[in-house]
This record gives C-alpha cells, structure tokens and sequence, in this order.
C-alpha cells in the first residue's frame, strides 16, 4: 500500500516492520512524533515509553537490546550530547539484539535554534556506523536495514535524520512486521563491564568491526552511483541529494552516500575518475569532504558553499551555476515580524508578568515555552543555555556575585519536563553548595514546547496507561529544601506574594516557588478536572464605555487582547480561556463575563 | 512537470488540512507528490507554510518550493501573502484571504497593521485574487470553512478537476460537515472567475 508519511512517521514505521519491542525517547523537534507514532501500534508488539532525558532513553534501550529485543530510541540533535556518555561507552560494549538510534539534526535551526550541530562528527568520534535517509521510503529501509547491521557487526547503528526529512511527506510502501524471534541472554562481563582488564580487547574488537563494516559500506546499494552527463559529479548525502537532483537533474553524475562511517572510499575514488568536476553537497560540515579531501582528490565543497545552514536548491544555483535569487520589488517594510507568543490562557503568563516587575534581579531561564518570556512584552530571561542549566547557571551566578559584594538576586526557572530531565541535580547542588537562590518551577502539567507530551509528574505513560506521578514538591523537600510554596500562577497577588517572601529571605538556602497550572493545549485527565475545576471558566469582553484605552492589559501579551485604534478601547476575542490574568491588571476593571462556564 | 502549491498562514488557521486534502488527492490519482511543512513551535500565533509539490509523469525532487518557483501562492493571511511572495512565479497566481491576524508587535500597541498590501502583491504576480475568506465561508454558514473554499480555488486554477474530490472530502472530513465541506469547495472553484 503506498502511503504519504512524513520521514518521521516512515521511521516509525520501519522500527514496528522491523519486529522491535522496545522504544523509548525524550521529545525534541524535530524528532519528538517518531515515538508519538510508535506509541500508536499494538503495546503487544512494542513498548513506548517517554524517558525523563535522553541518557536515561539510550541505556533503557540497551537493557532491552541486551536482554534479546529489538531497540530503539530516537532524539534532536542536542539529544545527543545529554546522552554522550551511554553513547560511548556502549561503543565498545555493543549490544545483543539490534538496537538503533535516530537523531534528528536541524541545519536550518528552524525550531529550538539552540545548535545547528552536524551530528555525524559524534558518530565518527564515537564509532558509530550511521545511515542518512533522503526520504521517508528510505527512512523505513534504512531503519530496518540498520537493525540488520547491528546484530551482524554488534553494534548499535545511528540513523541521522534532517528536519526537512523528518517533517516532509513523501510516498511509501508500507509492508508487514516482521516476526523477531529474541535473541538468548547470557551473562558475558567481558562484554558489558568495560574495566581495564576488559577494555583493550572491547577495543580492539570495535577496530576489527570497523573493517568488516568497510566492506559492506564498499558494496552496500545504499552507496551508490547514478551515471548521467559526467561533466559534473556530485557526492551528496541525506535531503542534499533531492536538492542536487532538482538543480541538476541528468545534467550531472551522482554519487549518493546513504551509509558512512566507514566511507567507500574506493567507490569515491572510481566516481571521481569518471566525472571532469567534482563537488560535494552534504548538510553541514564537511564530513565526507575532509576524507575525500585528505585522500587526495581535488574536489569542490565548502570552499564554494556555505558553512552554515541548509542547501536548498536556490542556494546550489546560486552559488554552483552563479544563478542570481530572483527578488521581487515590494514594500518590505509593510512585514512585520511575527515571533511565537504565549497561547491565550498559558499559565505561564500571570508568573511571568509579575517577575517581569521585579527590578535588579537577575532570571536564569531555561528552554521551554517559558524561554519566550525572554522578549516582548515580558523582557524577562537573563540566561537559556540548555535544558537543565536555569538551576545550575543560576547558583554559579550568585556564588559569583556574592564573591563580588554584589547585591543581585537570583531567580532560576524551568518547566515540570525540564526540570525532570537534568534539573534535578542543579538543584541538589544549589542546596548541597547553598546559595540563596529562588528556583521556580513551571509546572504545567506536560511538556509543552514540543506538543504536550507525558512526563514523569503528568500521570500518564506514552501509551496512554495511568503512572505513578512523581511528586515534586516531596522530591524538592526530600533535596533538603526548606522553603516550598505551591502558588496559582493565574492569581497575580499569590505570585507576588510568594516572590517576595522567597527574595527577603538571607541565608538560608535555595528556596522553591511551583506554580501549578495546567498548559491550555493539555489534554485534560481525570485527575486534572478535580483539581483544577475553574479550568477553561468564563470567556471574557471588555466593556467599552469603562474602558480608558491605557493600553495597561495589553502588556500582558495576550494573543485574544486588541487594541482598537478607532474606538481607542481594548478588545478581547474567542480565544480568551477566562484566566483572568486581564482583568487583574486592568485599573478600571473593564472586563466583563461574557460567556459563562456551563 | 514539477507543479507547486505554496499555502501559508498564521497558526490555527487550517492550512495544513487544505494541504493534507490536496495531497491526497494527488496521492489518489497516482501523481509523485512531496510535502513539506514548517509549523513553528506549539505555541499559537507564528508563521506556517505548507509547500506542495507533484508531477503527473516524472518524479518531485526537492520537497521544498524555490524562490520564484510557484505556481500558486495561496495565503489565508493578508500579511503572510506578503512575506512570502519572493517565492510566486511571475506569471503565477496569489491568491490571499484578506483576514487580517495581528501579531505581538501589533498587539501590544508598538506598530499597526500595515495598509496596501493587495497593491503590492500585484506587482509580483500575473494573477492576484483577494477574497474575504471567513465572509465567504459565513455565506455558506461556517467561516472554518475557508480553507477548503481555497482549496476550490487552487484546484480550478492548476486544473486538477480530474480528481474525485468530493470523494476525498467525503473520506477525510467529520461525517457531519461533508455537506457543508462540499459546497465550500464548489463555492472555491467558481471564485477565479469573479
Ligand atoms: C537535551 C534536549 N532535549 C530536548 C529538547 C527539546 N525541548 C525543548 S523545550 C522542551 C520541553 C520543555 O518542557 P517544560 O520544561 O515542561 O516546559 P513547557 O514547554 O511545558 O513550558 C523540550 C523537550 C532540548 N531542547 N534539549
Ligand atoms: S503550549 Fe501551553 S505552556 Fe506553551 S505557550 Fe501554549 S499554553 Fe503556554
Ligand atoms: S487595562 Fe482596562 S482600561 Fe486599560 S486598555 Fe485594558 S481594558 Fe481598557
């Protein structure tokens, strides 16, 4: 049956053809639906399962490799390096039943922004062989064909995804799982406890598997040569190839790498001689160049291209055949920039407008819807480097400042997800190394920058069974913090009281605010409809004869406030979810029910 | 022939149905087809495209459109029309929907929606229709319908009537809003000719 799937749905796809049984991942654009689709076949044939981070994603799915399953995990680019030490270690370890890891770099940083990193240098760093699908029916092949690879060479085998792969739609044709008998298990600590009187001999295995793999890259269709008009000849790899074959077309020779690490390198070397000019085309270092490169063969590649960014077609006729971008003359200055915004109703709102307030108090955000606070109308977020670090970065930073003499306080803030994912310890050091932090988290019940998926504390698993929830304020009080306070961040006077209490307080230790309130876009469980009854209550106008056109609500940043120019009056429209942060704000308290909760 | 159908919006708006329909269509008929989505972040509001490419006889290479590359540039917003319109073919066709969705600049007061925007846009291409898609929809009874009115549109305009579309509504659309899906589409296919 041929199907339209996007790269991401195609690698699900392949994971459940291929007989796996074990999923597991943490989410991150542009890799987050590969488990979400996972998660939707028969929990019989596979488990999916959220991990609180990416480390914790890799070493349960080389428990389940190891016990005689098919494995796999998947996540973004910067998944890789919260997940590096597994990643190497297990290098040398191998694994049992075949495990694969997919991890989606982002060339073009159209989502997170936070590294445009080319992944493939990790994999050569940390012995990996790894696939690079150009589409999503060779998403599904090589997915399975890397399952294939793993148990013949003992290796877990990476496939490298690009956004434009994991969020295009392209044709597939889908086939049946295959039945996956499980491998046995048997102890073997040569194999899997890596001490020094191990190690040399895992080594030297990994050298020896690096050989054999040599071959099949040398012989493997994946590796291989489309002959046209040989003038030009073009190596590329991933989504470059699809940009290369729109610009060329038969006007040039194609060597398409689909496997690495080993490179063909005699493949290259019998492509080169049969072409007059030789480019290559790969997103976004120069992997396969260098090699090519040190092999000595005269070659084309980011002496002409960029160093950053995607190689779409018009950058290749750009800057291969001097094509000139068409721009068309028009008033420019009439597009006006649209940045994300906080949803109408987003409990982080009420928080951030109070923090916003505070003068001479330095934020350490974190990454997650809340990072947004950072720019209009909030301008609160100091620091976001990653996931994890608000916690952390703003201990250091008041250690810094108090060897100064300075009076700067520090407010830390992170999401539930966040700080579950490596937050946890950042807190334990602000305790431990006590300093007079106030750490603030977010928690809105999911995670919600990447599409509201299930965490540790949301009380549901990937596949929907009802979890044990971990309880955040015991975890905080069990750290040793000793000032905790649960607020509503809807309630503006209890998020300024609890802020100011924390900030008063000299000399003891780290404290914690939570504001508790669901994300808007969550689906609501059970649980969440007792706790939080007045959720999605009243929607609300503004009564125009009340109204003094102040413009104080429009600070909120609320995508269901307006400001009529004509009427000089401020709107609210359907969107509004009644949070009533507004109408809290405004001085004449304009706003109105207009729609009661049924 | 590589054909390609640009659609872009505001988040929320429904562009990616009207693509995902389109799509299927093409699919049905045995056309190569790719799609390629930027949808932005969870959080409502941001800019999304939706590029369609297919070919009836060859394969679709890139699933991303170029710059100028085409044929159709259908914007449910009045200022994404403009923001994207460096990728229209000169002698192809915008067709924009004229609601006007205020982003965070606009919101909080700092700058006002800019004024003139169709004009623009008739420098850049042969073929620029402007409808007030929610009132259009509203006349039919439903102002989320629009996006399936200016799938209609693009339809008529590429000349793809071949395709059984009422059959792919009939299978992709809540049993209860066929009708009215269905006559949004209809309505969209006779717009070109205003
Ligand atoms: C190491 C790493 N993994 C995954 C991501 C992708 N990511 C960005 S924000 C986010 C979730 C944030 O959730 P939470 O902290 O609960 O905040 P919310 O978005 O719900 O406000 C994720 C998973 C990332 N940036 N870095
Ligand atoms: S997705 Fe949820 S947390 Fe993120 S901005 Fe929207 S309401 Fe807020
Ligand atoms: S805060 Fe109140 S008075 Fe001021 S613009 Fe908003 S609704 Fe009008």
């Amino acid at each position: 049956m041929r199907r339209l799937l996007t790269g991401n749905e195609a690698v699900a796809r392949g994971v459940w053809e291929a007989g796996a049984g074990y999923a597991a991942a943490y989410p991150g654009t542009p890799s987050t639906e590969i488990l979400e689709n996972i998660a939707m076949y028969d929990k019989k044939d596979i488990t999916a399962e959220w991990a609180p981070n990416e480390k914790v994603a890799v070493e349960s799915s080389l428990g389940a490799s190891m016990a005689g399953i098919r494995s796999f995990v998947s996540m973004k680019c910067v998944g890789v390096n919260a997940s590096a030490d597994p990643w190497m270690c297990m290098s040398y370890s191998g694994c049992n039943a075949g495990m694969v890891i997919a991890v989606a770099d982002e060339p073009g940083q159209q989502s997170s922004g936070q590294t445009a990193q080319d992944n493939r240098t990790f994999f050569k760093f940390a012995k990996y062989p790894f696939f690079e699908p150009s589409d999503s029916q060779e998403a599904k092949d090589m997915v399975k064909e890397a399952f294939r690879i793993s148990e013949a060479s003992d290796t877990a085998v990476a496939v490298r995804l690009t956004t434009r792969v994991c969020h295009s739609k392209t044709i597939v044709e889908l086939e049946d799982r295959q039945e996956y008998e499980p491998r046995n298990y048997e102890r073997n600590p040569a194999k899997y406890v890596p001490v020094p009187g191990h190690s040399p001999a895992l080594l030297e295995k990994v050298m020896s598997k690096a050989d054999r793999l040599r071959e099949y890259s040398e012989n493997t269709p994946f590796n291989r040569e489309e002959i046209y008009d040989t003038k030009i000849g073009i190596i590329c790899s991933g989504v470059s190839y699809c940009y290369a074959k729109e610009v060329f077309g038969e006007n040039a020779s194609y060597l398409k790498i689909g496997f690495l690490n080993p490179i063909p390198m005699n493949k290259i070397r019998a492509f080169a001689q049969k072409v007059d000019k030789l480019y290559i085309i790969e997103e976004t270092d120069p992997i396969i160049e260098d090699e090519v490169r040190l092999a000595g063969i005269p070659c084309h590649g980011k002496d002409v291209l960029p160093k950053t960014g995607e190689l779409l077609p018009d950058v290749l006729r750009e800057k291969i055949l001097g094509v000139e971008i068409p721009k068309v003359d028009v008033d420019r200055g009439k597009i006006l920039p649209r940045p994300p915004m906080l949803c109408s109703g987003c409990p982080h709102r009420g928080f951030f407008y109070e923090l916003g307030k505070l003068k001479n108090v330095m934020v350490s955000s974190d990454i997650g819807c809340y990072t947004l606070a950072w720019g209009e109308p909030f301008h609160t977020g100091d620091a976001g480097i990653c996931m994890g670090s608000s916690l952390s970065v703003g201990h250091g930073f008041k250690k810094g400042m108090d060897k100064k003499n300075g009076n700067t306080k520090v407010v830390s803030v992170l999401g539930d997800s966040t700080f579950l994912h490596t937050g946890v310890q950042s807190l334990m050091t602000a305790v431990y190394n006590n300093s007079d932090t106030v750490n603030v988290i977010l928690d809105n019940r999911i995670t919600a920058m990447t599409g509201q998926q299930e965490n540790p504390s949301s009380g549901l698993t990937a596949q929907g069974d009802a979890a044990v929830e971990t309880d955040i304020p015991a975890l905080c009080r069990a750290l040793g913090v000793k000032h905790i306070v649960t607020v509503n961040p809807n309630d503006l006077p209890a998020v300024r009281t609890a802020l100011k209490e924390a900030l008063a307080r000299e000399g003891e230790g780290p404290s914690v605010i939570i504001t508790r309130w669901p994300c808007v876009l969550k689906k609501l469980s059970q649980a969440d409809k007792e706790e939080f009854p007045s959720l999605y209550a009243d929607k609300y106008d503004i009564d125009k004869d009340k109204c003094i056109g102040c413009k104080q609500c429009l600070k909120v940043g609320c995508p269901a406030i307006t400001f009529n120019s004509e009427t000089k009056t401020a709107e609210i429209n359907d969107d509004c979810k009644g949070c009533t942060v507004c109408c809290q704000v405004c001085p004449k308290q304009a706003m109105y029910i207009k729609e009661a909760r049924a | 022939m590589t054909k390609s159908v640009l659609l872009v919006g505001v988040g929320g708006q429904g562009t990616i149905t009207a693509s995902k329909l389109l799509t299927l269509g093409l699919l049905e008929s045995g056309y190569d087809v790719k799609m390629n989505e930027i949808h932005g972040m969870s959080q409502r509001g941001g800019s999304v495209s939706s590029d369609v490419r297919y070919n009836d006889t060859g394969k679709v290479h890139s699933p991303v459109i170029s710059l100028g590359g085409a044929d159709i540039l259908v914007s449910f917003e009045e200022m994404e029309a403009l923001r994207w319109c460096d990728y229209v073919k000169p002698e192809g066709a915008i067709i924009v929907s004229t609601e006007r969705i205020a982003g965070l600049p606009i919101m909080t007061g700092r700058m006002e929606y800019p004024e003139g925007i169709v004009d623009e846009l008739k420098k850049v291409a042969k073929t620029v229709l402007a409808i007030d898609g929610p009132a259009e929809a509203e006349k039919i009874g439903n102002s989320r319908v629009t996006n399936v009115i200016l799938l209609g549109v693009i339809v008529k305009y590429m000349g793809l009537e071949n395709i059984d579309w009422h059959k792919i509504i009939r299978e992709n659309i809540k049993p209860a809003f066929i009708d009215l899906n269905i006559k949004a589409f209809e309505l969209g296919k006779t717009l070109l000719d205003r």
